[in-house]
């Protein structure tokens, strides 16, 4: 009993002489359940639509007003065109869409049938597709119902029993709502941004640990040399590891990719880079391989996978998690994969989320430069 | 003096961390192609003085300079031209012994086609000859050291710090490891080595004492000796610690130390020695031989430590460098 009190304090012993590990373990966990509790979500209200109204009467405005009356829709876009809301699509900005053909109004109200066409972005979470696609086609049968009841208690039955619109309603992107086609390009990067960190975050450390960063800071190397070499060789890891990802999403899931090929490659070094950054600079801030792992998990890994948009839509995040995960580089790539392999989208519509990724990744390649102090 | 280059020049160096004060208004300086010792007990601030010096370290006060180049501002200068080795042993242990050499060779801008040739010849030089292919981590500590210093001399540096090379190593190698710095030294390498072997700084040229951060002595290691008061006889005498206490203090006795089995006394002059027998003998005690001997260093490492803490106000009267 005795020994095992001795060691114990020991332990507490080695917590107290090292406040910055303590407060790494006290404080991490609490800030994490603060930053994802508050981001995550499960309803999906809000859902972005994207309103292309050409008939312009108001038997159409009428109809759009039935959707985003409730909190299920959210008025955010209105096109002239068919191409701008499948674009719009493209780039993510909307869940969901509704086309009204110029001739609705007119034919509503001389009684011949006509249709509107809905949309539902299926590059998005399989439920939020699944909630979308009920919601619209039940708010639209609703809607063509309680005009034909109208209609019936205003000329009778003269008119038939027909609905006076019908819906069609079209699945972008995952025709089939597979859930792999939806998880596999979103799962590689979360996959690729824990390999890169593995790689690197223990870099510095373990050799200022282990003494050997004592004798090379005493040689003419620079910074930018060293950072360099830590992150090249890994870089060239990392792209291995994309290209094998790529081909098993292939073989074993059937996930191919329906864009450019080159296109996903290179952006994905792009993000490898800024990745590897990540690590380094975690690794030069931190004083022991401890602290470094704490930093990894709980900073990088716990938040990329809750908050990028693997497993939960961002759109309804509360602006603190929304920021701390755009400062994410896997936020942005996971856009990318997901533009390229599932959507077939080229990189002009993905420029929204490129430029962030580019910069982000060249930022925090500098950082980790500049962070390292050639001293001991 | 004037017609002789510096290779170190220090002056009233200091370093805080925190309260402590780990390094206190320290100076000396080194000519060029000499030995320096750096001597003194673990925590008297030798390592911090070398970090310093090597740019590894800022200082919070004083100067120094490095082949004529500032610390504080030329540090990465002062590196293209040192080789340093460090206390903790400090290469990878998972890459072979021509591994870290070439590793080091690289890094410091050794021209490609005299690599091999310096690798070669560094190789022989520690007498690593046979171990080029083995790997760092099945080297005996000697081996090691031996490597390190070779890691350090990699791309010809002016000057060479060492810092506590020998530890942990047997006297043999120790000795052929000076041998091997007293030949570098020969060929215009100025060398500055920190050790708590006080027998390793017979070695030097120029000795510095430290002590609590402070330098209490900076002579050559003779003139070291020769400034010890008094003259110092050996004394093999039993209980050892019950002759200290008869003898500390008494009339003639300046000061008593006990260095393994034998009592080294200082005596004021050499006709207190015929009564150092009587007195033990009256108090009881078995006297074996009393012999006059040589001061070591740790004599007068001891001698000016006590001196020290009697008079901490007092500089040290051996501290002013001698000019020589």
């Amino acid at each position: 009993m005795d020994r095992l009190w001795t060691i114990m304090r020991k332990e507490f012993e080695h917590i107290r002489r090292d406040p910055r590990t303590m407060a790494l373990i006290v404080v991490l966990p609490a800030l994490l359940l603060v930053l994802l509790g508050y981001g995550i979500s499960g309803e999906s209200s809000d859902i972005s639509l994207v309103v292309a109204d050409l008939s312009r009467s108001s038997a159409s405005r009428e109809l759009i007003q039935r959707f985003t009356a409730g909190r299920d829709f959210r008025f955010s876009y209105e096109v002239q065109s068919e191409d701008e809301l499948l674009r719009l699509m493209d780039q993510d900005h909307g869940k969901a869409g509704i086309l009204i053909p110029a001739d609705f109004g007119r034919k509503l109200s001389t009684g011949e049938s006509t249709a509107i066409q809905l949309y539902v972005n299926g590059s998005a979470d399989p439920t939020l597709v699944q909630t979308t696609e009920l919601k619209l086609s039940a708010i639209a049968q609703m809607a063509a119902q309680e005009v034909l009841v109208e209609r019936v208690t205003l000329g009778g039955m003269s008119g038939g029993l027909s609905l006076p619109f019908e819906t069609y309603v079209r699945m972008l992107y995952n025709p089939e709502s597979d859930s792999k086609r939806y998880m596999i390009p979103g799962l590689i990067p979360i996959i690729l941004q824990v390999q890169a960190l593995m790689l690197t975050a223990l870099a510095i450390v373990k050799e200022r640990e282990h003494g050997t960063m004592e004798q090379l800071i005493v040689t003419p190397i620079k910074s930018w040399e060293l950072m360099g070499g830590k992150i090249l060789p890994y870089l060239l890891v990392s792209l291995v590891n994309t290209l094998i990802l790529l081909v098993m999403g292939d073989l074993m899931f059937g996930v191919d990719i329906t864009g450019s090929f080159w296109e996903l490659f290179g952006l994905s070094a792009v993000f490898i880079v800024g990745s590897l950054g990540m690590g380094v600079l975690i690794s030069n801030i931190s004083q022991s391989q401890m602290q470094a792992l704490y930093l990894t998990v709980f900073v990088v890994i716990i938040p990329a996978i809750i908050l990028s948009g693997l497993m939960f839509p961002r759109d309804n995040m509360p602006a603190f998690s929304y920021w701390f995960s755009e400062l994410m580089p896997v936020t942005h790539y996971l856009e990318i994969t997901r533009g390229i392999m599932l959507k077939g989208v080229n990189a002009r519509s993905l420029w929204p989320s490129i430029w962030p990724l580019v910069v982000l990744s060249v930022g925090y390649f500098v950082a980790s430069v500049l962070a390292f102090r050639k001293r001991i | 003096m004037s017609t002789t280059r510096l290779a170190v020049e220090v002056d009233k160096l200091s370093r805080r961390f925190g309260d402590f004060a780990a390094v206190q208004e320290v100076s000396f300086y080194i000519p060029e192609g000499e030995i320096f010792g750096l001597l003194g007990p673990n925590g008297a601030g030798k390592t911090t003085t070398i970090r310093m010096l090597c740019g590894l370290m800022k200082p919070s006060g004083g100067r120094a300079t490095v082949l004529g180049m500032d610390v504080m501002r030329q540090a990465e200068g002062i590196k293209k031209r040192i080789g340093y080795m460090s206390q903790a042993f400090s290469l990878y242990d998972d890459l072979t012994v021509v591994g870290n050499l070439a590793f080091y060779a690289a890094v410091y801008s050794v021209p490609r086609r005299e690599r091999q040739a310096r690798l070669e010849e560094l190789v022989q030089v520690t007498n690593l000859t046979g171990l080029e292919h083995r790997l760092v981590r099945h080297l005996s500590g000697a081996m090691r050291q031996r490597l390190a210093l070779a890691c350090a001399l990699v791309h010809r540096p002016d000057m060479i710090f060492l810092d506590e090379p020998t530890a942990g190593v047997d006297p043999l190698a120790r000795r052929a490891f000076w041998d091997l710095i007293y030949s570098m030294a020969g060929q215009g390498v100025s060398v500055l080595a920190t050790t708590h072997y006080m027998d390793e700084a017979e070695y030097c040229n120029t000795v510095g004492m430290m002590y609590a951060g402070r330098m209490v002595a900076v002579a050559s290691p003779a003139a070291l000796r020769a400034r010890l008061p008094g003259v110092l006889y050996q004394l093999d005498v039993r209980p050892i610690e019950r002759a200290q206490e008869v003898l500390e203090g008494s009339p003639g006795v300046l000061d008593t130390s006990i260095h393994g089995a034998l009592l080294h006394v200082v005596l004021a002059e050499a006709a207190v020695e015929g009564e150092l027998q009587p007195r033990l003998e009256a108090a009881g005690l078995e006297v074996g031989r009393i012999e006059s001997t040589e001061p070591s260093l740790e004599d007068v490492f001891i001698s000016l430590v006590e001196d020290r803490e009697r008079h901490p106000a007092a500089s040290s009267i051996l501290a002013p460098p001698v000019e020589d």
